[in-house]
């Protein structure tokens, strides 16, 4: 792989991605270990652009970014220590070991497909830049993913059901 | 890698040309990020002296002629004010917010055109970039609420977080209908696809939710509970002073003009308008519109007080985020039908006036439709609510003493 401006933007986009991680589960101030999830995340939109998917990179900063690490915010003022945990590590080994082991099979499960059975590396980086259009239409078309997006569609719509069923009084007449 | 403009001359005077592209982009990026900086300075004496004018007084008019020089002086004082970091404060994430702050109103300028021929950046996702980089200014609010150490600083902060992620609902509602009427999300596309006629005609209620909407996320009065100064002495800006306060104030000014230019570009035409073949020309169309609707910004802001929590809260989940949803289903579904049946056309960006003008209509009356519609629902539920507290100011007392 030659040297030039994509590899550099791809390591610095990799080392803030992982760099991010790192920096959630070693620190001890829990707000800014869900900062530190934000700039993970950040770096993954980085990635997205890299892999020319821009519309993905965006919807990563406007769902991950902008909603659900916020909400994580809001989570973690709502727990009793936020800036000095007691305990810093937890001695789950089973646990450990299973995330562990889980990790090893998605690396060798990305890379084998890639590295191995095919003779010619691929790049990450890709020259087709697909346009939202292709998207959407991949989305709907029959011979697209529209089966997929409708059961994702109708998972979400349950799960929104039944938020207001659980947020709902339960004195209220049904 | 094309090199245009500034980059060839560059090359042509025997420069390097990796140098001069970089160079090039360079200046494009300092212009860019730029101009909205020179605008803040004189956003900031035309609102002193819009809303000294709208309230009855003169406004600054002592330093230099008409008080034009009034905002070199303050931030002068804001530059040589001291710095203070409180001493309980996380200092990183203290000193970041400002930054943040400002970034997420910056970066929005990348994707403003201009002109047809100026822009920082002509992403195919303009219009979700928006939407995506604004999103950000949450999280600097969040981060100096909290990093500041102050109940009172995190306390604005959890108000503004709530405030600003239910009013991106409605906002990015709204904003689905012009890019689903102009069929992109590319910014200069959506005006291109308003050269015979502006979306404002097609889709008054979305351009009224995404100003109402915008304003909110501006955090500006009405919705300028942020920084109630009866209940949270200032809100999350508390513990800051000197030019980092003054960069939350900044990007809170900037972020109400951003506002008027994106309303200017999604629903009235952006540079579109006679002779907008001229960037000079276009650049002042599109400047002379935002400017206009900055001021029904200001004059909203300076006539409405403020409203509490629970009232904005409440007119945000029951009534715009409902609204919204209704205008996009119906105004896609008549679209489509319209497109099937051949009186709409497909493509609006080389449509003429004669091809849009049916569609114009049919969504025009639906808009209005609805509009009748709510207008009809509010009268009836105010009127049964003035009977049910029986009127008058001794409701609103009671009302206020939760």
């Amino acid at each position: 792989m030659e040297f030039n401006a994509i590899t550099l933007a791809f390591i610095v986009f990799s080392l803030v991605t992982l760099g991010g991680g790192i920096g959630v589960v070693t620190c001890i101030n829990l707000f800014r270990g869900t900062i530190w999830l934000m700039v993970s995340l950040f770096g993954m939109a980085g990635l997205f652009i890299l892999l020319s998917a821009p519309f993905l990179a965006a919807v990563q900063v406007l769902v991950y970014i902008g909603a659900i690490a916020i909400l994580f915010t809001f989570a973690v003022m709502l727990t009793r220590s936020i800036t000095h945990l007691p305990v810093r590590f937890t001695r789950l080994w089973a646990n450990a070991f299973a995330a562990g082991a889980f990790f090893v099979l998605l690396v060798a499960g990305v890379i084998y497909p890639v590295w191995v059975v095919n003779d010619a590396v691929h790049f990450p980086v890709s020259d087709v830049t697909r346009t939202t259009a292709d998207l959407g239409v991949a989305l709907v078309s029959g011979n697209g993913f529209v089966l997929p997006f409708e059961v994702a569609s109708l998972l979400l719509t349950a799960a929104m059901i039944g938020a207001i069923v659980i947020a709902r009084d339960v004195d209220d007449e049904l | 890698m094309d090199c245009p403009g500034l980059c060839e001359a560059l090359v042509q005077g025997g420069a390097n040309p990796g140098l001069a592209q970089f160079l090039s982009l360079f200046v494009g990026v300092v212009l860019v990020s730029g101009i909205p900086l020179v605008t803040v300075i004189v956003l900031i004496l035309v609102e002193r002296k819009v809303a000294a004018r709208i309230q009855d007084r003169i406004g600054p008019n002592r330093v230099g002629p008409f008080g034009s020089l009034q905002t070199f002086a303050d931030l002068l004082k804001l530059l040589t004010k001291e710095d203070i970091t409180p001493t309980a404060a996380d200092r990183l994430l203290y000193n970041a917010a400002p930054l943040v702050s400002f970034a997420s109103v910056v970066l929005i300028w990348a994707v403003i055109p201009y002109t047809p021929y100026h822009f920082g950046a002509d992403l195919e996702i303009g219009a979700l970039y928006f939407v995506a980089v604004a999103s950000l200014g949450t999280l600097a609010i969040m981060t100096a609420g909290w990093a500041s150490n102050n109940k009172y600083a995190l306390l604005g902060a959890f108000r503004v977080v709530a405030l600003l992620v239910s009013y991106e609902i409605p906002l990015v509602f709204a904003l689905m209908v012009p890019i689903m009427l102009a069929g992109t999300l590319n910014m200069l596309d959506i005006i291109y696809a308003q050269s015979s006629m502006w979306f404002v005609f097609m889709a008054p209620l979305a351009m009224l939710l995404f100003a109402i909407s915008s304003q909110a996320e501006t955090g500006r009065a009405p919705f300028d509970l942020i920084e109630a100064e009866s209940e949270l002495v200032a809100g999350f800006n508390i513990e800051y002073s000197g030019m980092k306060f003054g960069m939350f104030f900044a990007a809170e000014f900037m972020h109400v003009f951003t506002n008027a230019i994106l309303l200017t570009i999604f629903f009235f035409g952006g540079w579109l308008g006679p002779l907008w073949n001229e960037p000079l020309i276009a650049f002042a169309w599109l400047g002379l519109k935002a400017s206009l609707i900055y001021f029904v910004f200001l004059w909203v802001r300076n006539t409405v007080p403020r409203l509490r929590i629970d009232q904005v809260m409440r007119f945000n989940w029951f009534f715009l985020v409902p609204v919204s949803i209704g205008n996009l289903l119906l105004t896609a579904l008549l679209l489509k039908l319209m497109q099937e049946l051949g009186l709409a056309p497909r493509v609006l960006q080389t449509a003429t006036l004669g091809e849009v003008l049916p569609m114009t209509l049919v969504l025009l009356l639906a808009n209005l439709g609805i509009i009748a519609l709510i207008l009809g629902r509010l009268r009836t539920t105010g009127r049964s609510e003035r009977l049910a507290t029986g009127g008058g100011a001794g409701s609103m007392a009671v009302a206020a003493g939760d």
